[in-house]
């Protein structure tokens, strides 16, 4: 260990080759599955609210990949069926997230369809759910004495609502709930769809074990 | 069952390339095919005469005319890089403390898109990593570095250029991420636009580092510097590579996602705080580290093992299982880099109590060391599917990362500026016992800090994966050891403000006549 370049040029092929295993032998391996059949591209208003998304953090809260059952209760909760690699294919960048300190909001479009308890979640969650922790976005909102034509008013109960006028909902705030609403992973996913199996096969081997275990009494 | 063949071989190639990687190190080194670094090695941190007592200023080791001017050619740089780290580690402990607050008090802080939860935790993120930890980090390697090879930094004044260049970078990327104007992606949201700024600062830090070490007056490579030297390269690497945009989308993306944040750890901010430890632990006590040999099998396992253990990011997520298996055998196997390293720096330390008691930079450095010890072993375990089944998606992650980050590498580099200013400037800080206080302030505060996440993500893990109790459980319970982390979270902010005023009082104090004048007049 007393040489520079020997060591410059091993540390540089460890790299390398984590590299190999890491990004290019998976990335080869998704990009040959390529969309899900099913998945629809995003709209104009859709993409726009992702940006939306994306520039507010909500991926620091908010995950997009329900479990499979075998591993936890996701798919209970409504949060949708396991997803694939396939149902990402027109995300950049993508929004997997790690943490859920809100839920999981791969199949939100498909829970709470409607654009109105969206609009008001959004204005103020605390009116909706008094547990919330989620931050208010009122500034994706305006306060208007009087709704103009084409203005979407929010509805809100009277602890939340202005004393005078009316809450109407600005550009960002239709096109977040676009995305939002559009959110829906309801179609059958590919056969040979990618995921971490690891769960199945675990409970698999332990059905099969206790299955022996059966056969031999 | 995705598994081909080819993939299955591919994945039993990679444990297997690197096990016998280690394999063939561990026979060369007992065939005595390579040298092997010594004891004698060890004492490479030391000059002639040196290396008896404890190193303090007030009774400095032997005075030596040529290390001093050593000193001279890297005290400026080093200056510059610990302000600008220490300020940004109190812009970033602010926005971390705000953060945390809109976490129990969501109605706190609506006023306005900069202020909410998300983009004042990126923040937080951005400024502690790459304006705090990172520059810290560099500012022990352009300490560190000439004095283990017996020759003065070349080219500072490049060095000078990348600290402006580096700190321009994440002023700007800061500022985006607060405006809204983000790449997206995790540890990675400074738009790759102004990703340029930040890599051609990089490039400034690596050819002083090469031109130093090829001038180098010593035979022997210092373990500190294999870790330097490797992690200079590394970084810039990893990051051009992981900011280029429009290569990668959808999952593909997230691979290369969690290729570079796990690396950013493992290969940049890990060989920062474990490399200036090696330094520090023996130079601070006075002999060298307890086995050196030790330390050659533990940088190469980490190298090995460390840059494949990304993907653990992403168990049961929409990523192939091999991949996934992949990254939590070698999150396994992390153990063995991890105790070699905890054999040569607490063995040292456990035989040296007396020095723990003597020197508060000791302190917070051994703790930070200690701290990564008890990082990395959690780390591991947390890999394990059925314990990520609970952990993962919870706060307890946030614990996890901090323990890595804050009571590791942070301690360490707090430990690091105190021994290295006094020494740089040759002044003393005026307020010796407020460094007492940053000290128990931090532990109190990272205590309080990790125990309520640890507890708390625990907790949140079990009530998710707990059909018949509704969603809202999970986020209820965790209200007051949310509360507790804003706590801890505050004490630890208090301590860095105090660092702070006691930097700032030795800048404006005048310099003492004592024995540690001449090693910096002396140029």
């Amino acid at each position: 260990m007393n040489r520079y370049l020997p060591l410059a040029i091993t540390t540089l092929a460890i790299l390398a080759i984590a590299t190999l295993f890491l990004v290019i032998a998976p990335g080869m391996q998704i990009r040959g599955q390529g969309a899900a059949p099913g998945l629809q591209p995003y709209t104009e208003a859709e993409a726009r609210g992702r940006e939306v998304y994306i520039s507010m953090g909500c991926v620091y809260c908010h995950s997009q990949q329900p479990r499979a059952t075998a591993q936890a209760p996701d798919a209970e909760r409504g949060w949708g069926r396991a997803s694939v690699a396939g149902d990402y294919a027109y995300d950049a960048p993508h929004l997997l997230g790690t943490m859920r300190s809100g839920p999981d909001l791969m199949d939100i479009g498909d829970r709470l369809p409607s654009q109105g308890w969206q609009l008001t979640h959004l204005y103020q969650p605390r009116a909706i759910s008094s547990w919330s922790i989620m931050p208010a976005y009122p500034f994706l909102f305006e306060h208007k004495d009087k709704a103009a034509q084409g203005d979407v008013v929010v509805k809100l109960p009277p602890a939340y609502a202005p004393e005078t006028g009316v809450i109407v909902a600005n550009q960002e705030a239709l096109d977040l709930v676009a995305y939002l609403r559009g959110m829906r992973h309801d179609y059958a996913p590919p056969a040979d769809g990618l995921r971490d199996d690891g769960y199945a096969l675990m409970a698999a081997q332990a059905k099969s074990k206790t299955e022996a275990a059966k056969s031999a009494q | 069952m995705q598994i081909t063949p080819t993939l299955g071989l591919l994945l039993a190639l990679s444990f297997v390339i690197s096990l016998i990687a280690l394999s063939i190190l561990i026979w060369a080194i007992a065939n005595r095919q390579v040298r092997t670094p010594d004891q004698d090695d060890a004492r490479t941190i030391f000059a002639p005469g040196e290396g008896a007592e404890i190193d303090e200023h007030d009774k400095p080791h032997h005075f030596d005319p040529v290390r001093a001017g050593i000193d001279a050619s890297s005290a400026r740089p080093v200056l510059w890089l610990v302000g600008a780290a220490v300020f940004w580690l109190i812009y970033g402990s602010l926005h971390g403390l705000a953060a945390s607050l809109e976490l129990h008090l969501p109605d706190m802080m609506t006023g306005a898109a900069q202020m909410t939860f998300g983009r004042m935790r990126t923040v937080h993120l951005n400024s502690v990593a790459y304006g705090w930890a990172s520059q810290a980090g560099l500012a022990s390697v352009f300490w560190i570095i000439p004095r283990i090879f017996h020759t003065r930094l070349r080219h500072a004044g490049m060095v000078k250029t990348g600290i402006v260049l580096w700190n321009i970078g994440v002023a700007a990327g800061v500022a985006a991420i607060a405006s809204g104007w983000t790449d997206g992606l995790e540890w990675l949201e400074i738009p790759w636009q102004i990703d340029i700024i930040l890599a051609a600062g990089a490039a400034c830090f690596v050819l002083p580092l090469i031109q130093t070490a090829r001038a180098r007056k010593v035979h022997h490579i210092y373990v500190s510097g294999w870790y330097f030297l490797a992690g200079i390269l590394w970084f810039p690497v990893l990051f051009v590579i992981a900011n280029i945009p429009g290569l990668h989308w959808g999952i593909e993306q997230a691979t290369v996602n969690w290729w570079f944040a796990h690396n950013v750890l493992g290969l940049w901010l890990t060989p920062l705080g474990v490399g200036t430890a090696y330094y520090m632990i023996p130079k601070i006590i006075g002999k060298p580290v307890y086995s050196y040999a030790v330390s050659l099998v533990g940088f190469w396992a980490l190298a090995l093992f460390y840059s494949q253990v990304g993907i653990h990011h992403l168990i049961g997520g929409p990523v192939p299982t091999w991949l996934v298996t992949l990254s939590i055998v070698h999150s396994v196997m992390m153990f063995v880099p991890v105790i070699a390293v905890a054999i040569n720096q607490h063995v040292t330390v456990a035989r040296n109590l007396w020095a723990f008691k003597e020197s508060v930079p000791l302190r917070f450095i051994s703790l930070g060391a200690l701290c990564y010890t008890l990082a990395s072993f959690q780390g591991s375990i947390e890999a394990l599917r059925s314990v990520n089944s609970i952990t993962h998606f919870t706060h307890y992650t946030v614990g996890h990362a901090h323990l890595g980050a804050y009571a590791f590498v942070s301690l360490v580099m707090m430990g690091a500026i105190y021994q290295i200013v006094p020494r740089a400037t040759g002044k003393q800080f005026p307020f010796p016992r407020m460094i007492m206080w940053h000290f128990w302030l931090n532990v109190i505060g990272f205590a309080v800090y990790f125990l309520s996440l640890t507890i708390g993500g625990v907790l949140q893990g079990l009530a998710m994966l707990d059909a018949t109790k509704p969603f809202a459980d999970s986020v209820t319970l965790l209200k007051p050891y949310l509360e507790g982390r804003s706590l801890g979270g505050g004490l630890m902010t208090l301590g860095h403000v105090l660092l702070a005023i006691n930097l700032i009082a030795l800048a404006f104090a005048k310099r003492e006549t004592t024995e540690t004048d001449n090693m910096v007049a002396a140029e």
